[in-house]
């Protein structure tokens, strides 16, 4: 568990993004300089001033790095998971508070629709060498393992399709509210018990998109980003915790257990609790995960999140706005990146006509064999 | 091509697939703690021991989830499709990735038996049946 005083130590200078959809004249490289400069112009910072620089899905660092004109004093890469958003920012916080780094960029840049990347079938790699077992079956993809999870959850609780509807409608009506967002149409629950199947119970509509660009993120100590261009965004508290065993086959309890260590440890470090929570971002790959981040993170109770989601709870106006930029499913999968950036525009005021009032604190939250939130405050503390 | 996928059977997993061929379920058992375990590994992944030995599973297990897969991944799948992919917990603990052969309606819970079925001359896969339908 993190040490309680690193809370409010560490801030968000700066965030920028591309634009998503498709942008074949982009690579990796491009989309993620283009969020950087986005980055580094939100905050008045010069490419000069980043001495960390922490990689996500950008094949090489070096590459990166050269045509950026990047000589920094820490360098890192991660694979493009999306459990890496998370645990790339824990990352820059211990850097940031042990002096090994002054000024983090964060940088990701994904071409995921121009590549033709599918999530499933021959070339898949996910669930920790689960394909080398599963084809033989023609089970493949994230989202059959996110389907096997909701149809437990639906026979063990009750959980209906209209409820994941739910989720995935109101993520859509904020999207409507984002000139960014790529799926900015409003449906209707008939719509989405129309749209095909993939893997039952799952809906086309309760999937993610897949789509090109870039996102970044600019952390460094609370006490320099009070001198940049826009009020520091504090990272009040933060968790990790990992369920690797077993990790082939889609857990039992959701991720429940490992959730609430992650809870109590970014909970405790904020000295808040899920209901001061003004606004959610969870990793919504598929409508299910955000109803196990939901109970595990203590929202609601075990097996309840189903009614939980109904009459709006999560959209703007309810009790719990959550994915206020539309998410994965439709502002774009940016892989719980542009969800944090949302997180520190929403507490900045910078949001618009989604903007939640008076967004003090927004926690972000991810369910997958590693499990991390994030939790920002417009306060230190 | 339009062959199913087979297994990509590695060093760890070897012994279990040439069990399967036999039509056998095996399943790598530590020594210290006693435990079965599943995918197979060098070690337990619960106490790190490489003390294991193959024991011979019952083939009875249940459905801890299923899904019916719409999406066209695999060419050679295209003509099951819809078709049901199960995740079984068996008897002794350890998971598996399976079908389920001549079942209408499945349900979490429901008791199953392993069988086995001859994809090519070198593999053989085990399937599951419903213990009573």
């Amino acid at each position: 568990m993190p040490n309680k005083s690193l809370a409010g130590k560490v801030a968000v200078a700066g965030v920028g993004t591309t634009r998503y959809g498709r942008l074949p004249e982009y690579d990796p490289y491009d989309l993620g300089i283009w969020a950087l400069k986005e980055a580094l112009a939100d905050c008045g910072l010069k490419i000069a001033d980043i001495d960390g620089v922490i990689l996500n899905r950008i094949p090489d660092y070096q590459r990166f790095c050269e045509l950026a004109g990047l000589n920094p004093s820490y360098t890192t890469i991660t694979p493009g998971h999306g459990r890496f958003s998370g645990i790339c920012i824990q990352t820059a916080v211990a850097l940031i508070a042990t002096g090994m780094a002054k000024t983090v960029a964060l940088v990701y840049g994904n071409n995921g629709r121009s590549a033709g990347d599918q999530y499933g079938g021959a070339t898949d790699i996910y669930g920790s060498g689960g394909p080398g077992l599963w084809f033989p079956y023609g089970m493949t993809s994230p989202g059959a393992f996110h389907a096997l999870m909701a149809k437990r959850h639906m026979e063990q609780y009750g959980t209906t399709s209209d409820q994941l509807g739910q989720v995935a409608m109101a993520f859509r009506r904020h999207a409507a509210l984002n000139p960014q967002a790529v799926m900015r149409d409003p449906f209707t629950l008939a719509d989405y018990h129309a749209s095909r199947f993939v893997c039952e119970p799952l809906h086309l509509l309760d999937y993610c998109l897949i789509n090109d660009g870039g996102v970044a993120m600019i952390l460094t100590n609370a006490k320099r980003a009070k001198n940049l261009a826009k009020p520091p965004v504090y990272i009040r508290g933060f968790g990790q915790t990992a369920k690797f065993t077993g990790s082939t086959f889609p857990p039992d309890d959701y991720w429940a257990a490992p959730m609430k260590k992650v809870a109590r440890s970014a909970y405790g470090m904020a000295g808040a609790k899920p209901a001061d929570m003004d606004a959610l971002m969870i990793y919504d790959n598929f409508t299910p995960t955000v109803m196990f981040c939901l109970e595990g993170f203590g929202f609601c109770k075990t097996g309840e999140s189903g009614p939980f989601v109904e009459n709006g709870r999560l959209q703007l106006g309810g009790e719990f706005p959550t994915n206020t930029s539309g998410g994965h499913l439709s502002e774009s999968y940016m892989q719980g990146w542009a969800l944090n950036v949302e997180a520190v525009r929403q507490v900045r005021g910078e949001c618009g006509a989604r903007q939640v009032k008076d967004a003090n604190l927004v926690q972000y939250m991810t369910a997958a064999p590693v499990i991390t939130s994030m939790i920002y405050g417009k306060e230190a503390k | 091509m339009n062959t199913k996928p087979l297994p990509r059977i590695t060093p760890d997993s070897k012994p279990f697939w040439d069990a399967c061929k036999a039509h056998r379920l095996m399943l790598p058992t530590c020594l210290d703690c006693a435990k079965p375990h599943l995918p197979p590994g060098p070690v337990c992944p619960f106490c790190f021991s490489d003390a294991l030995r193959w024991r011979e599973a019952s083939g009875r297990g249940i459905i801890s989830t299923w899904t019916v897969v719409h999406q066209p991944w695999f060419a050679a799948f295209k003509d099951d499709l819809p078709y049901n992919v199960v995740q079984i917990e068996l008897e002794e603990g350890p998971r598996l990735t399976a079908s389920i052969i001549g079942a209408e309606a499945l349900r979490v819970g429901l008791a199953v038996r392993v069988t086995f079925e001859d994809v090519s001359d070198s593999i053989t896969l085990p399937r599951f049946r419903l213990e009573i339908e």
